[in-house]
């Protein structure tokens, strides 16, 4: 057992902290909110390119670092201390994931996209009826000839805005929630038949409501094979989950450290507030939170190439940790700062409103502690 | 003792019920169901009616407008305000500034003021916070100095909610600085439109324009707009708080809120059933049941006990805090009903943005809803003060 990391993963982890110290202020995030596009396309470029960082999960012969999972979640964790709004978890952990999985010519094409910022993939696979049900789908994929045509309509797909691919679930067969018959597609984001309605979040990213209509595409956009992908979405969304869980370490010891640092300012009763017992308790509990997160989420990370059973069950009970502890921290973190705390202006607000999203994305605890007692609860 | 309504309580609920039905404003309740942001007028329109009739301020003494009604019609009331999901009154004059003109103010400050909270003439805010007193009220900093037959009022106030409206507010103020801190406070009532005022809009988490700050620069008032005596205004402040704390409880809002989040999950599916059918879902709201239930017979109980002649003490503190964490536990269970749906944001999203939300009509008020809702923990004296109340006046710790 071994849980330092190497020069490598600490050089990355600086190296990006550097960079979002100069770049992602809380009022350069703000700004880049309030723009027409609502990001500043640069800094993923410059993530791409002049960092270099995006290639760091993938295989040196697509031109990356030949990191992994580990990589993911040392770039998320820092970009959670910022409440970064880049579309990573969706590029480079679900679309990078699922090209890695299925390799082949896709992978060869794609890959060194997303490693040069050209490519930003958007995960279409919720639907307003499926809830957290990754097999619950309406949209259909219909084969035509040698390929396609998609229907249907995609529920709140981050980053679907900013797009140049779209990852979608749909059905090439068997009945709305069954297993079999689950297919995933790679396809291009300006496709005829697609259309989307845009919208802000409230935690501040792009997302859209994507519809297809007669949306045909070639054979090869087919990632795995025609109606057997449930297990590839499994695994992608899974790594999300890891992801975001440390998104969720960076965005809770962000929530955790003003929290601490405004105590200590504060001054109410002629004392800093900190003082009060009862607010010191909550802080202690606030970081055995934080914590707890961290070790959920390392946990996670390494179990995430397990034997599929053995994986899921692990991830759930991260995922289910993750947003119970994200709760706990965000409301807290809220509740101890008073009134300032439910303002635009300040920023600890902002950190509560992604932790708060971060709770159900990918699934609710309930969701992922149902999961879990499926798997694992046997009689 | 018994729990059944009599003949005429029966009777009398079937009046109100009949009221609301055949008089509650169409368009006040489309938008509602539209979720949008309610307007001073849309307030006004309700409060008018309710005034009209006779039945704006309930609680009141009969002889300054009240209805003289028991407090087993004044709950049956509430209950069915809340039951027509009729929305909530301002509270500023009719249930803050109200009580106290009646009770410490001067007959001129009764006569001009009450008939103009009733009819909601006067819009009213509640200047007591400030930047460096929240909690620590009595530490405040606004200063009013006597000049002949005025004061002189420069300070600062903070969170001062729907300032932006107030025609009138109620000022605490330091008119003593040499005294105990609790010792040199002032109530003062200040015309929001006299010169040296300034209200600055604060933005809450949801997008919303509820709180602002109010900047006061040598703002001139009138000595008779003083209620009370001098330097004797904590009085008059601890008297409202109480009364604030009492209407804080929101026990027959959050009846109606449990009642929508029901038809919500009725109608949210979940795999081949209805949300409502899903164990964990439904246990959440089972759990609220039981302590609302246990929140409303508290209530109740203190309620019998004001009606024999005891005034809401430190027990208002527990349905303060009992209260408003249910609240908060409603908006919880609302945003987690909607899924995915919670995420979308539609408010303050370029100019003029009038498209309807996506997602079911009552999903993306529900994240800013729960943002915001964050507050009832907060204002009204935080839950850890609550905590403190009780742990000192019922605990004598
Ligand atoms: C939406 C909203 C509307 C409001 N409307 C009005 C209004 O109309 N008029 C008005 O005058 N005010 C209003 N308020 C202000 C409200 O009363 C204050 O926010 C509240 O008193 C808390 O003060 P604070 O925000 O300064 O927090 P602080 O007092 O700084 O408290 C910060 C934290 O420290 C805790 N704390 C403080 N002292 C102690 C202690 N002794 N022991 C343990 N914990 C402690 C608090 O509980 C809180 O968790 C409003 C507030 C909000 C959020």
């Amino acid at each position: 057992m071994d849980f330092t990391y190497t020069e490598t993963q600490d050089m990355l982890r600086d190296t990006l902290a550097r960079f979002l110290a100069d770049t992602y202020s809380f009022d350069q995030r703000q700004k880049m909110i309030a723009s027409e596009a609502g990001r500043d396309p640069g800094i993923w470029k410059a993530l791409a390119t002049e960092l270099g960082i995006l290639s760091a999960p993938f295989a040196e012969g697509h031109g990356g670092m030949d990191g992994s999972h580990l990589e993911n979640a040392i770039m998320m964790e820092e970009l959670g201390k910022v409440i970064a709004i880049e579309p990573y978890i969706q590029t480079v952990v679900i679309g990078g994931g699922a090209l890695k999985a299925v390799g082949g010519a896709v992978a060869d094409a794609v890959i060194p996209q997303i490693i040069g910022g050209e490519a930003i993939i958007a995960f279409a696979y919720a639907e307003p009826q499926g809830r957290y049900d990754l097999a619950n789908l309406r949209t259909t994929a219909k084969k035509d000839g040698a390929g396609y045509v998609l229907n249907g309509h995609k529920a709140v797909v981050y980053a679907a805005p900013w797009a140049t691919h779209l990852l979608v679930t749909a059905r090439t067969g068997g009945s709305q929630r069954e297993a079999a018959g689950v297919s995933l597609f790679l396809v291009d984001a300006n496709a005829p038949g697609i259309t989307r309605r845009d919208y802000p979040t409230v935690d501040g990213f792009r997302a859209s409501e994507v519809y297809f209509e007669n949306c045909a595409v070639p054979a090869d956009a087919l990632l795995g094979g025609e109606g057997a992908a449930l297990p590839l979405v499994e695994l992608i969304v899974d790594q999300a989950c890891v992801a975001l869980g440390a998104e969720a370490a960076g965005v809770t010891a962000k929530l955790h450290e003003g929290t601490l640092d405004y105590s200590k300012q504060r001054q109410q009763f002629g004392q800093p507030i900190g003082r009060f017992q009862v607010l010191q308790h909550r802080m202690a509990d606030m970081f055995i939170e934080v914590e707890q997160i961290k070790s959920m989420t390392l946990m996670g990370t390494l179990k995430l190439d397990l034997p599929a059973d053995e994986r899921k069950a692990a991830i759930s009970l991260a995922k289910a940790k993750v947003s119970r502890s994200a709760k706990f921290v965000g409301q807290n973190a809220v509740q101890t700062h008073g009134g300032i705390g439910i303002t635009q202006e300040y920023m600890i607000g902002h950190y509560f409103k992604r932790a708060t999203i971060m709770e159900n994305q990918f699934g609710s605890a309930d969701h992922h502690l149902s999961r879990f007692e499926a798997l694992t609860l046997k009689a | 003792m018994n729990l059944e309504f009599s003949p005429e309580e029966l009777a009398f609920q079937q009046e109100v019920r009949t009221f609301i039905e055949e008089n509650y404003p169409a368009d006040l309740r489309g938008k509602q169901d539209e979720g949008d942001e309610l307007t001073k007028e849309d307030f006004l329109s309700w409060h008018r009616i309710l005034h009209k009739k006779g039945w704006v301020a309930p609680a009141w003494p009969v002889e300054y407008g009240g209805t003289g009604w028991t407090s087993t019609q004044r709950f049956i009331f509430s209950e069915e305000i809340a039951r027509a999901d009729c929305i909530r009154l301002m509270p500023f004059g009719l249930t803050m500034v109200g009580p106290v003109i009646y009770t410490f103010g001067s007959p001129e400050q009764k006569a001009k003021f009450l008939p103009r909270i009733l009819s909601g003439e006067d819009w009213w805010c509640q200047g007591y916070s400030e930047p460096g007193a929240g909690s620590d009220l009595a530490n405040l900093r606004t200063k009013a100095v006597r000049d002949g037959d005025h004061y002189v009022i420069n300070g600062q106030k903070t969170w001062t909610t729907m300032a932006q409206h107030a025609d009138w507010g109620f000022f605490l103020c330091r008119t003593n600085s040499d005294a105990k801190a609790q010792e040199g406070i002032s109530f003062i009532l200040v015309d929001m439109k006299s010169p040296g005022i300034e209200v600055r809009p604060i933005i809450t988490l949801g997008g919303e324009h509820e709180v602002n700050e109010v900047w006061l620069e040598d703002v001139r008032v009138p000595v008779e707009n003083r209620v009370y005596e001098e330097n004797k205004g904590w009085t008059c402040a601890k008297f409202l708080l109480a009364h604030e704390r009492t209407g804080i409880a929101a026990i027959a809002g959050s009846k109606r809120g449990v009642e929508r989040i029901k038809e919500i999950a009725r109608t949210e599916s979940d795999g081949d059933q209805s949300l409502i059918e899903n164990p964990f879902f439904r246990r959440k709201i089972a759990e609220l049941e039981m302590d609302l239930t246990a929140l409303e017979f508290t209530e109740l109980r203190i309620i019998a006990g004001e009606a024999a002649g005891k005034g809401p003490g430190a027990e208002a503190s527990m349905l303060k805090i009992k209260g408003s964490e249910i609240q908060q536990r409603i908006m919880e269970l609302g945003l987690e009903a909607v899924g995915h749906y919670g995420a979308p944001y539609f408010r303050g999203f370029g100019e003029g943005d009038n498209e309807h939300p996506i997602g079911p009509d009552y999903a993306h008020r529900m994240a800013p809803t729960y943002f915001n809702g964050r507050k009832t923990t907060i204002y009204g004296g935080s839950n850890e003060i609550q905590r403190n109340i009780i742990a000192k006046m019922v605990l004598g710790l």
